[in-house]
This record gives structure tokens, sequence and C-alpha cells, in this order.
């Protein structure tokens, strides 16, 4: 544990000595504001004192930055041949991918963490569902999550960073509606599974609240299965001479 | 700490990186691996640090086996590898804490061993630099010092002094030669006086397999059998000088080497050859104004061994 940590914090003084943490943090709060308070369906044409418009639009600006974070994670390593310095010190694949994941994850809490004041305003001009806003920002993180790990995943796949970013989209997109819009035209079982394959559903059934033990089994099934994924695909350096 | 390498194969697709390869490496000796690009070299190096494993054989480290105990073995190597990756961004000095702390250094001695790596290395001056700002020698310094950080057993070095000048070189050689006397060093490379200024025993691969095993010398006395002497005498007629060479009991076999400068090549039976020719110098009233071993440059070894 106290190796994974070492790498956390490695990873976030990079991501803060590198600007990308700032920028990130930055961009991601000038969007969510925007729409949530300024423009579109925002808050105040709603008239409802609920952060939902926040959380539909930050639905779709982690989408997006997520991958941003993550395709340098171990795409980078590879390619300036550091992780073979990190993997012959005594720490094993999974404790570097661990660290790499989590430091993403504290970085997008401290992005969440910054929208904190939208909370507190909208419950300060109206009577807000603390219980339902609550779950909405479980949601996020569930989501960031699952494509954070998605992310680390298409970086272990590549050494070109631009590629990992397109990739981790490409993903993505099956879940954030491609899968929706799929079962859309399906009938029966299948149209089903589908249906529950696709965030959107499990994402909007814990912003509206109501926190069910499926969308955590589906979220933690889709962290489990990237972070499998980026150990077996880092684990492949045994079969190419890279 | 002692290696064992025990017929260790390694395989990329088709093509046979390491081919049966057994070597033991005593505790405090220094190993120098030669070989031409693509011998294997990097890849059995890769082995023993753990970065790949191998498809057959075992390597065993102090007589417990890598594959078993890969991650508390890693504890004992200190591994500079072939391009010295760095993350570029971060300051020298963090960069060593980095190393330190993963290594598992306790925390009250991280900063004593990062200043003594720093001392030892001779980056004072540079530590609170970013290692993307500094020149490729002082790069490499980071390298060994991010190696030594935990003060290993053993030492792999990939091509330890490769972009250094020849002042950093000398001083690379000199602290490997120090730090070979407790600690059991692999180290590779191109440059072959190097390997005869820094190493106990030479070790030479090519396409996957043993060459060469022994050191500087007995690879040399391999190479050409016999000691060869390098002669020159004056004031004699040529002819007669080599008759009377050839007659010596010590003296297998002349060669003229220059015939108009009076040089021979003179190859050796046993080792009073040196004391006979200057005595039937002396007899004759000749002048013996040379007389020097003659040595197989290890280059030559190295091509006649590796070109095929």
């Amino acid at each position: 544990m106290n190796t994974i940590w070492i790498i956390v914090k490695r990873e976030l003084n990079s991501f803060f000595d590198s600007l990308i943490a700032y920028i990130m943090i930055v961009l991601f709060l000038g969007f969510s504001g925007f729409f949530t308070w300024i423009s579109g369906a925002d808050i105040f044409l709603i008239g409802q004192a609920s952060l939902r418009s926040f959380f539909a639009i930050s639905y779709w600006t982690l989408f997006f930055f997520i991958p941003a974070l993550t395709m340098r994670m171990l795409a980078e390593e590879k390619k300036t041949g550091t992780l073979e310095m990190l993997l012959t010190k005594p720490i094993t694949d999974r404790q570097v991918i661990l660290g790499k994941y989590l430091a993403t994850l504290i970085l997008i809490a401290i992005a969440l963490l910054f929208t904190l004041p939208y909370f507190i305003t909208v419950a300060r001009i109206g009577n807000i569902d603390a219980g339902g806003t609550i779950c909405g920002y479980l949601a996020l993180l569930l989501i960031s999550a699952a494509y954070a790990s998605i992310g680390i995943f298409s970086s272990s796949i590549t050494n070109n960073q631009i590629v990992a970013f397109l990739v981790a989209l490409f993903i993505g997109i099956f879940f954030h509606f491609l899968f929706q819009i799929i079962a859309s035209g399906m009938k029966g079982i299948f149209g089903q599974i589908v249906n529950f394959l696709s965030t959107t559903v499990h994402f909007e059934s814990l912003s509206r609240g109501v926190l069910d033990s499926k969308d955590l089994i589906y979220f933690g099934s889709i962290i489990f299965l990237g972070l499998f994924f980026t150990e077996v695909s880092l684990s492949k350096r045994n079969a190419y001479n890279q | 700490m002692d290696i064992i390498i025990e017929n260790l194969t390694k395989k990329y697709g088709n093509q046979k990186a390491v081919d049966n390869i057994s070597l033991k490496v005593a505790t405090g000796e220094i190993l120098g691996f030669l070989g031409p690009n693509g011998a294997g070299k990097t890849t059995t190096m890769k082995i023993i640090t753990n970065y790949i494993t191998a498809d057959e054989g075992e390597v065993y480290i102090e007589g417990r086996s890598l594959k078993e105990n890969a991650q508390d073995i890693k504890r004992h190597i200190g591994y500079l590898s072939e391009n010295n990756p760095l993350y570029e961004e971060m300051p020298v000095i963090d960069y060593l804490e980095f190393c330190a702390k993963i290594h598992g250094i306790v925390k009250t001695r991280v900063g004593s061993r990062v200043t003594e790596m720093i001392r030892i290395t001779g980056l004072n001056r540079e530590k609170h630099k970013k290692i993307g700002e500094l020149s490729k020698g002082f790069k490499q310094r980071v390298g060994l010092a991010q190696a030594m950080i935990h003060d290993p057993e053993i030492l792999i070095l990939d091509e330890p002094t490769s972009g250094l000048d020849p002042n950093q070189i000398a001083e690379i050689r000199k602290l490997i030669k120090e730090l070979g006397r407790e600690k059991t060093v692999i180290l590779s490379t191109h440059i072959l006086p190097e390997v005869e200024a820094t190493c106990d025993r030479i070790f030479i691969i090519n396409k996957g397999k043993i060459v060469a095993d022994g050191t500087a010398d007995s690879l040399r006395k391999q190479a050409q059998g016999t000691d060869i002497l390098r002669v020159k005498i004056e004031d004699g007629e040529p002819n007669q000088i080599f008759r009377s060479l050839q007659a010596l009991s010590s003296v297998s076999l002349v060669d003229f080497a220059d015939r108009q400068h009076n040089r021979f090549n003179v190859h050796c039976k046993t080792d009073d050859v040196k004391r006979q020719i200057f005595g039937l110098c002396v007899d004759k009233k000749w002048v013996l104004t040379e007389m020097t071993p003659f040595e197989t440059k290890l280059e030559d070894i190295f091509r006649e061994l590796t070109m095929n």
C-alpha cells in the first residue's frame, strides 16, 4: 500500500508540475459552470433547486477530460522507457497501475470538490435534495472511475499518447451512448443486456437519487475489467521486444 | 551475492534472442558482457532484473530462484538500462528521493542516501535542476545514482559509459572498479578497452549464444595459442639471424615480420626464450634493439568470434 502511495504522490506532483491539473480543473469548472449557470438548460431556466443540470453537463465534460488525463500514464512511460526503470525496482505491475489509477481519481475528486460552492449556492436559493445531490456526485465519481480505468487500459496498449486518447474515446463512446442507441432498436433479452451495458442508464438512475446495487456492480465490473486488462497488456512485454 | 544463470532461453516470436545461456558470476566479480548489436546482451540483463521473464531456464541469486522471489530479489539489484530512461520533468533530488522510497529505504535514511549519491556522482551543482535540462553525461550520472541509491549487492549496468566524455568515462570506470570490490557487477559495452580496464572476466555472446568466457589474458592465449615475441636484431645478416633463432631450443617457429629491418616474429615454446635470444645476440655481437611481447588485440578476438 505504501508503495502504491509513492506512485500516487509522484503522479499527482507530475499533474500539478506540468500544469495539466490546473488546465483540467479550470476547463472543467469553466464548461460545467457555464452550462450550469449561464447558458442552455441552466438552473434558472429549470427553476428548481437541484444540481441536475450540472450533473448532466459534467457527464459529458468528464467523458472527454478523463482520456486526456490518462492518455500519458503508461504510453509515455513505455515510450521513454521509464516503465522498465520503474518495474525493475521492487514494485509490481499492479502497484504501478493502481498508483496511477488512484492519482487520476484523486485529481478528478479535487476538480469535483471545487464545485462544492455550486451546491452551497443552490442550497441557499431553495430547498435542495441533499441525498439526491450526494448520489449525483457519487454517480459522477463512479463514471469517472470507470472511464479512468478504460483510459489507463488504452494507455497501456500503445506508446503513442494520441492513439491512447482516441482509443479511450472510442471504447468510451460505446458505453456513453452507442449501447443505449443500439438497445433502443433491439427487443427482448438482448435489448435489455445491451441497454444494461450503457453507462447513461446507470448514471441517470443514480443521479436521480436511486442507489441500486445493480449500478454499483456495473461500475465495479468496468473498473475491474479495465484494470485487469491493463495488467494483461503490460505483461505482453514478455512476448514482444519493445 | 552470486548470480547463477542456467540454460536461459528467451524467444521473441520465432527468433531466439537468448539461446541456452549458462553463466556464473561470483560475489565481488566484475563481468564484462560483450557482443555485437542484437546479440542478446540487453535481453539477458532484462531477465536478470526481472523486467521480462525467460521462456526456459532459471536465474538463481544467492541460491534463490528469481522467478519465485522476484519482488524480494529486486531489492538487491541496481539497474541502469540501456537508454537510461529518467523522468525528465522531475528535479534530480526529487527523482532520487522517489527512487529511494520505492526501494523501501526508511524515511529517516532517505535524505542521507540521496546526499551520499549526489556526492559520489558529483551532481551537487545540478541537484535542483530538472533532469530534462541536464547534459547527457549528467543524466548518465543520475542514472547511476538511482541504480546505487539502495546500496545494492548486485549492479547491472547496460552501457554505463555511453555518451560520456573521456574524463567522465575515466571517473565512472574508477567508480565501477571501486564498487566492484564488494559488489557483483555485470556491465555491457561495445567499447573493448573499457572491458579490459574494468572487468575481471569477459563474456562474449553472439546471436544469443555464448562464444567466449574468460579473462582478457586467457581469451588472448586461446586465440593465438602460443606467446609471440616481436624481435629486432641489427648488425647481422637476416638469413643467418633467422637460422640462429630457429635453432634455439625454446623457439618453435620464426617468421620474418620485416626482412629489410631485421624484424622477426618468434613463437615461443618455453619462458626462457628472452634470455636465450639475448645470449645469442651477445655471442654473435649482434645488437638487440627491440623485444616486445606481441598481443592479440581484444578487437581481433571479438571480430573473429562474432563475424560469421
